[in-house]
This record gives C-alpha cells, structure tokens and sequence, in this order.
C-alpha cells in the first residue's frame, strides 16, 4: 500500500513538474523587468515553501517523540528534515544564479539570505550529529531536540524580508502584496504542488529505509543477546 | 520552585569552585583567545579605520571561540565517575542542572571575557573603555546567549563520539543572528560612529529576543534530554 502511494505520488509529482514545466517554457511571457530569467522563481521560491512545510512536520513529529516516545515519529523527522534540507540548498542554489543574473553578485549577505543559509547550515548539523550518536533512544532525543531548537530560525527566515526597518537585498514578498500578475500564479502554485508531491514521495522513501533499518537493528541486537 | 532555585545555586557553586579550584578550561580558554587575538593580528594587516570597522567582528569571534571551550566542558565534567548520572537522578530538577550550569558557563567566559578585553585594546590599539556601561551590557548579554545555547548543545552532544567537534558545527550557526547583534553594536561602541550608535536599539532588543526564546526553549526541553 505504501509502495503503491509511494509511487503514485512521485509520478503525479514528475507529471505536475513536466506539465507546469512546459507552460513555464512554452507559454509563459517574459516578465518586463528581467526577461527570461525570472522563469527560476517557479523553482526557486516553492522550494523554500516546500522547505519550511517538511520543516514544520519535523518539528510537529519531534514534539510528539518527545511527549510520547514512539520511534516512528523520529523516522518521520529524519524523513522530513533530509527532504527538507535538500530543498533548502535547491533554494539557496537557484538563488544565488539569479541574484548572479539580477544583481551582478552571487550571495549578498543580507538577513533574508543569511538566516537561509544559517537554516540550511542547522539542519546540515543536525543530519551529521544523527550518526554520532549509537544509542537508538539517545539519538532520537537529541535529534528532536535540535530539530526543535533549529526551527527557531524559521521564522526569523519568514520575517526577514517583512520587517519595517531591516533593508534587504532580496526583494519583499510577492504572494500577499498581489505583485505576482495573475498570468503566472498558475504556474506559481502548481510548481509548489509538483514539489510537494515530489517531497511527500522522497520522505516516505526515506520513512521507509528508516523503519526497515531500525527492524534489522533490532533483529541484530536480539541475535546478540543469545 | 524554590528547592530548584537552591539546587541550581548549588550547581552553579560546585561549577565554578572545581573550575577555579583545577583551573582546566579557563586556562585553557584563556590563552586560546589570547592565541587567536595574536593570529588575527597575523592574519590581517590594517590600517587605523578598517581596524576599527572590523573591530566588534574580531572580538565576537575570539568570544565564542573561547565559550564553545568553555561550554564544552560544561557537561563533559560530570562524566568521570558517572557524575551526569548521580546529578540526573538526584532530586534537582532538570532545569534546575541547567541552570547552574548555565550560569556557571556564564560566570566563567566572563571571567575569560574581561581578561582578554585589556589584551584585545593593547594589541589592536582600540579603546574600549568610552562606553562601558553599554559594553557591559552588550557583554552580558551575548554571553548569556552562548553560556544558554552553549550548554544546552553541551547536554545534547555530551555522550557522543566526536564530541569537541560536533559542538562547534551545532553551535556557531545557531548563535550567527546573536553574534550579528553583538557585533554590531560592539563596532558602534568602539568607533562611535553616530549612524551605527542610533540603530544600537534593535540589534540590543535582538540580542534579548534571541536569549528568551532560547533560555525559556532550553530550560523547558532540557528535561527530556537529560534523562536518556
């Protein structure tokens, strides 16, 4: 059943992405300003999205581990914060051609970017700690710990560009201000939709490896123990 | 409440006794941060401005550099003789193991803080006595950050392999928005420069913000952590 979601969703996700990535190419206009370039937002913003909602699922399954204990929540915020991570470099790559392009400059280092950087850098800890630690219940404290603590960062990553008197070289927000024209908020929300869809399929694949990985470690330690 | 207040005093005490009493980080930490100052000075050949604008920059980086020493040892203490498991099941509080610890960690980069400033001013020609009120302040309250933050990825990476090196890859990135406070307003104090004076304001509120959050978050999860 998993398997089959699995592969449901990771199809569904390629033919979102391919389908919007054909309008995208095929049918949208260039925009005014910047010309062809601006076509990376559709990547580029999604997945931060994208970033910030797996986030949130990890740090909602790693308040639950903490309260009740049950691995199955730390498998879920492994899951979530290796798609998620993998998604804030694709953010912070995407972003750096573009500002190449924009600005004449590969990284600025304003709080909007910093503070996606300083993201990205906290769940790469946490993804290099996860293998220190060889005691399963001890690693999988810890890491919610982390993953609780490094989620602070995300709101300060939200509220960059939307704070009165900080100055950013990363331009405002375009989706609540209605600055994105309408030709393109199609496009827009099915590339958020073909990542999610992609991230949910990586994240039970990962779910997956992590459930079977902790059944033979468990098998091994039994066989031990005679 | 109280009984915890009392145990995290005693922690505190006991903390800073074996530490000025054996005297392992803060030596160690201290000629650290006088190593690093004597690097820096290597590493860039200034002039008497750019000096300045770099200023706050050099400080904050021998600072935590020096902290993350100190907070290292913080919980690595205890392991000999099984000390983490006696503190863990004695009946403190985990907040309360925390907080002493915290405040410990605190008092003790203070301590190296305030020893390695004069050193800081000698070798970099800086005077950084004009404001130091405000100083003070800015000192306090960044340290509170790292002793905070610092301690508790000392609770979390206390039992791991690699320990001395996982520490520093946890810790500096969860401290940049802190340090950029710091920074800033160190800078502003040393060259007093009337722009940067007048957005000293936000970047102390940060430095707040940023040490409730994380002091209230360490002090109410620190309790899962301690017992595995």
């Amino acid at each position: 059943m998993r398997e089959k979601l699995t592969y449901a969703l990771g199809i569904l996700g390629t033919l979102v992405m391919l389908f919007n990535l054909n309008t995208i190419f095929g049918d949208l206009p260039d925009e005014a300003m910047q010309g062809t370039i601006f076509r990376i937002i559709f990547i580029h913003v999604p997945a931060a999205i994208n970033a910030d909602i797996f986030l949130f699922a990890a740090l909602c399954a790693s308040v639950a581990f903490l309260a009740k204990k049950n691995f199955l929540y730390d498998s879920i915020s492994v899951a979530c914060i290796e798609v998620a991570t993998m998604l804030l470099l694709l953010n912070l790559v995407t972003g750096s051609i573009w500002g190449r392009n924009q600005w004449g400059i590969w990284w600025a280092w304003d709080l909007r970017m910093t503070s996606q950087l300083m993201c990205f850098l906290l769940y790469l800890g946490y993804l290099l700690v996860r293998p220190a630690i060889a005691e399963p219940t001890q690693r999988a404290t810890m890491s919610a710990f982390i993953s609780i603590f490094a989620f602070a960062d995300v709101p300060l990553v939200l509220m960059a560009i939307r704070l009165p008197n900080v100055k950013t070289q990363h331009p405002g927000p375009v989706l609540e201000t209605g600055n994105l024209a309408p030709v393109y908020q199609g496009p827009f929300a099915l590339g958020i939709l073909a990542l999610f869809l992609l991230g949910t399929a990586l994240v039970l694949v990962r779910l997956h490896q992590e459930t079977s990985r902790r059944e033979i470690d468990s098998l091994r330690r039994e066989l031990h123990s005679f | 409440m109280r009984a915890g207040f009392a145990a995290a005093f005693a922690i505190a005490r006991k903390d800073l006794q074996t530490e000025l009493r054996t005297r392992e980080s803060l030596t160690a930490s201290l000629s650290f941060s006088l190593v690093i100052l004597v690097l820096f000075s290597f590493a860039f050949d200034l002039g008497r401005e750019e000096l300045y604008a770099i200023s706050g920059g050099l400080l904050w980086l021998v600072y935590s550099f020096a902290g993350a020493l100190i907070v290292n040892r913080s919980f690595a203490r205890e392991l000999p003789n099984d000390c983490l498991d006696v503190l863990v099941s004695s009946p403190a509080p985990g907040w309360a193991i925390f907080l002493g610890k915290t405040v410990a960690a605190f008092f003790l980069l203070l301590i190296v803080e305030l020893v390695s400033l004069p050193f800081f001013g000698l070798f970099y020609n800086i005077s950084w006595w004009q404001s130091p009120g405000t100083l003070l302040l800015v000192i306090f309250l960044a340290t509170w950050g790292i002793a905070v933050v610092g301690v508790a990825f000392s609770a979390v990476t206390v039992n791991i392999r690699l320990r001395e090196l996982m520490l520093p890859v946890l810790l500096y990135p969860m401290l940049i928005p802190l340090l950029l406070g710091a920074i800033g307003t160190t800078t502003a104090l040393f060259t007093r420069d009337p722009e940067a004076l007048k957005s000293m304001g936000s970047s102390i509120q940060l430095m707040i913000v940023f040490n409730l959050i994380y002091t209230s978050l360490s002090l109410y999860i620190v309790e899962f952590i301690l017992i595995v």
